[in-house]
């Protein structure tokens, strides 16, 4: 499922990444890749979207974020 | 060596944003900085200089990068730099308490094939957190030096100046340029040797899909530095690593076996590249560190909580910038009074050493021109301190990033990124900083758009015309919603702006948010200060430079070409005689006499035609005309057009006299088009710097007088339709 559907306090296992390489490139340098997991840190809606990623914190846009399938 | 005596090593400073990299510079370096220059730079890099024994280290601060897949203009001059500048040794500062996504630049520094120093910052913090790391094994997995430290306690300076010492001391026996490193195929650890420029070196294994596309494109990249780095990136599809490909065949070929492998693996390279990277990395880190799982929220995420949240975030954020600029003015204000009668003094001083009464071109060149220009533009100088330190520790603080994630939800309707409202914010105190603060923008599209909108918030230095005009042509009551309007005005425009480049010229899809969030920090003092005092300093020396030099010329053009002596004068009264320029007493009508007959005056009738729609005559085109040098010159040559002497934004006899001869309508206008018509000098050449070309600060400068010409001209004949005029 996109990422954006998962809860506060969700945890979660990057499957694949849609949209373009820039996008992926940036999410790779940041440590989100394919096979990463993530916890959602912050879900709340309208307010940003925040994912703990390797010990750091990352606010993705709720567009990325629906573009990135987890599980 | 060519001398033995004396070396030079350069040596420069990398890391991940928020690892504590600058701290840590300034811990080396003290407040021995300067700007360096490099060519193709274009960004200012700071560098400072040390001696240690026969030593000397000249050591080079980079701005923060992830990786070397240069994203924002920040990150290309970081990768620039690398690529172009060869440093003798790169000290890589990695957060501690973030290891893995931190190992990432190294493990591309490492494949870059430059010298290493890792320093493991903030190793408080990770054991804090429960992170327990082996530094010998690190060091010895890694092939480089490894140096803990605390960067915002001073710990491990001394340590890093040692190990600095030891890798000049020893470089020449270390195996090769990244020493030794682990590299990791899935499941098993194996080392790949290949020749590089001479060198041995040992790097990451891809794998079986991903290394024979490498070995093809190595076959076309010609022996030289940083090959295999070079190598990946062009699998990568990299642009700007094909520019470094001289001969186009080669790219040709390159981009071929580029588009083949996705076709022939079904992956993407950039998918797989930074796959195996971390695959090591997370091996390294399992190999070299002990992590006490610790589940609880930290910090961090609790005051995000509140300051991120969905309804609160928006109010918090105004309560803030409210308290920074009410402090920074009102603390500011003394030392501003402090410094224009240091001018003042100094002026008057300088006058003396002249004749009473003698007319010196030399004394008015250096009185009138440069004390007077200079000084105008110093006087904002505390303020704009107090702002640079306001901002320093809302940094440091880690703040900096969540206003912009509050405020991207409004950006984003006009098309720019959250990072924008930062220097937006910036611009209040003035544009010139703020300009240089959207290097931190990811896309030259955000980053062109907000430089062009810049202007249009309203700085400090037009405060002085507000100042002047308001209470000249409005009554108590109405003085400071007249000045809320002339900002929001200001506001209002520069999104509109930004909308219409982004629907015009920039057209395309919006920079998505990604960013990452330091943990919350207290800064320490020393660091607040020094970054305080670098961005005070690089203004100070636009003072030092543009603005004296545009003072010159608007001096001489205000005060030349001189009415000839015996040039007849008009008399006041009827019943006087006709008197020639010279006969006339010294004073403020000798004065205004001069200015009209000067290029500047002659400028400001020329352009009545122009601006009379407006509502102008030539007294206001000429004292616009000396706004262009600076913003608030404009209070001093309206003075003398008006001839009054000593002329400030407090003299009620000037106020009295532009009363007597506009309506508040036209006072208005007059407000308006400061704000919105071309920016001064210095912002001008800061555009000019940090777009790279002539182009954008012309076509800024044009562009917002035309604005400013249509929208003056809006409000002036809307307002004499409404009868406001009169």
């Amino acid at each position: 499922m996109p990422l954006d559907q998962i809860h506060e306090g969700g945890i979660a296992t990057v499957l694949s990444i849609g949209g373009g390489r820039q996008l992926r490139s940036r999410l790779a340098a940041l440590g989100l890749l394919p096979g990463t997991p993530l916890e959602v840190i912050q879900n709340s809606g309208h307010g940003p979207f925040i994912v703990g990623v390797r010990g750091s914190r990352i606010v993705i846009g709720r567009g990325m974020a629906s573009r990135i399938e987890v599980e | 060596m060519p001398n033995p005596q004396k070396r030079v090593l350069k040596i420069a400073v990398a890391g991940n944003p928020n690892a504590g990299k600058t701290t840590l510079f300034n811990n080396l370096t003290g407040a021995r900085q300067r700007v360096g220059n490099y060519s193709g730079v274009t960004v200012e890099v700071m560098e400072g200089t040390l001696q240690r024994g026969d030593l000397e280290m000249h050591i080079i601060d980079l701005p923060g990068t992830y990786s070397l897949t240069a994203f924002s203009e920040e990150e290309l001059v970081a990768r620039d730099f690398l690529l172009h500048e060869n440093p003798d040794l790169v000290i890589d500062v990695v957060d501690a308490s973030n290891l893995e996504r931190n190992l990432y630049l190294t493990t591309e520094l490492l494949e870059f094939g430059v010298p290493l120093i890792v320093v493991l910052n903030m190793s408080d913090t990770a054991q804090d957190r429960g992170i327990f790391i082996d530094v010998q094994k690190l060091s010895e997995e890694l092939g480089a030096q490894v140096v803990p430290a605390v960067g915002n306690r001073n710990r491990g300076t001394a340590e890093l100046l040692d190990a600095i010492v030891h890798w000049d001391a020893h470089a020449a026996e270390l195996p090769g340029p990244a020493g030794k490193c682990r590299a990791a195929g899935p499941g098993v650890t194996s080392l790949v040797a290949v020749e590089t420029g001479g060198h041995p070196a040992e790097w990451i294994d891809y794998g079986e899909k991903v290394e024979p596309a490498l070995a093809e494109i190595a076959q076309h990249v010609p022996p030289r530095d940083h090959r295999r780095w070079l190598t990946v990136k062009l699998l990568e599809e990299d642009a700007e690593a094909m520019n470094e490909l001289p001969d186009p065949n080669a790219r040709e070929a390159v981009a071929a076996v580029a588009a083949r492998f996705g076709e022939d693996t079904g992956a993407d390279a950039d998918t797989l590249i930074p796959s195996g990277r971390y695959h090591f990395i997370e091996q390294l880190v399992g190999f070299v560190s002990r992590v006490v799982p610790q589940r609880e929220r930290t910090r961090t995420d609790r005051i995000d909580r509140v300051v991120l949240h969905t309804i609160w975030g928006v109010p918090i954020f105004l309560t803030l910038m409210f308290f920074v600029f009410t402090a920074t003015f009102a603390l500011g204000n003394p030392f501003m009074g402090m410094i224009e009668s240091g001018f003042d003094w100094l002026g008057r001083t300088i006058s003396g050493f002249w004749p009473v009464g003698a007319a010196s071109p030399l004394k008015s060149l250096i009185v009138d021109g440069i004390i007077g220009g200079v000084g105008g533009v110093l006087i904002f100088l505390p303020n704009i301190v107090l702002l640079f330190l306001a901002i320093a520790v809302l940094e440091g603080t880690g703040y900096m990033a969540r206003a912009a994630i509050v405020m991207d939800r409004f950006m984003s309707k006009v098309g720019l990124h959250g990072k924008s409202f930062i220097p937006l914010l910036i611009g209040f105190g003035c544009t010139v900083p703020a300009i240089m603060a959207t290097r931190t923008l990811e896309t030259r599209r955000d980053r062109l758009i907000t430089m062009m909108v810049l202007p249009l918030m309203s700085c400090g230095a037009r405060l002085p015309i507000y100042a002047l005009m308001i209470p000249a042509f409005f009554p108590t009551q109405w003085q400071g919603p007249v000045l809320w309007i002339v900002y929001v005005v200001g506001i209002v425009l520069a999104l509109a702006m930004a909308r219409l480049l982004r629907a015009t010229v920039f057209r395309g899809e919006t920079t998505p948010m990604l960013m990452e969030l330091p943990p919350y920090r207290l800064p320490t003092p020393v660091s607040l200060l020094v970054q305080m005092w670098t961005r005070a300093w690089l203004y100070l020396q636009k003072a030092g430079t543009v603005i004296l030099g545009a003072a010159v010329i608007l001096w001489f053009l205000t005060f030349y070409p001189k009415p000839p002596a015996d040039m007849p004068i008009d008399p006041v009264h009827p019943k006087m005689e006709t008197t020639t320029f010279s006969e006339m007493p010294d004073g403020g009508a000798k004065q205004s006499i001069a200015l009209q007959y000067s290029v500047a005056g002659r400028v400001g009738r020329m352009l009545e035609p122009v601006l009379r729609p407006l509502g102008f005559d030539w007294r206001i085109n000429t004292a616009l005309l000396g706004a262009i040098a600076a913003k608030e010159v404009f209070v001093a040559q309206i003075g003398i057009v008006f001839a009054v002497e000593e002329a400030d934004e407090n003299s009620e006899d000037l106020r009295s006299q532009l009363r007597a001869l506009y309506s508040p309508l036209v006072g208005l206008c007059i407000m308006i088009f400061a704000l919105i018509s071309t920016p001064c000098i210095a912002t001008f050449a800061i555009t000019r710097q940090e777009s790279g070309s002539i182009g954008w600060a012309l076509a800024q400068a044009w562009g917002l007088t035309a604005l400013a010409w249509l929208f003056t001209f809006a409000v002036h004949q809307v307002g004499l339709l409404m009868g406001w005029g009169g």
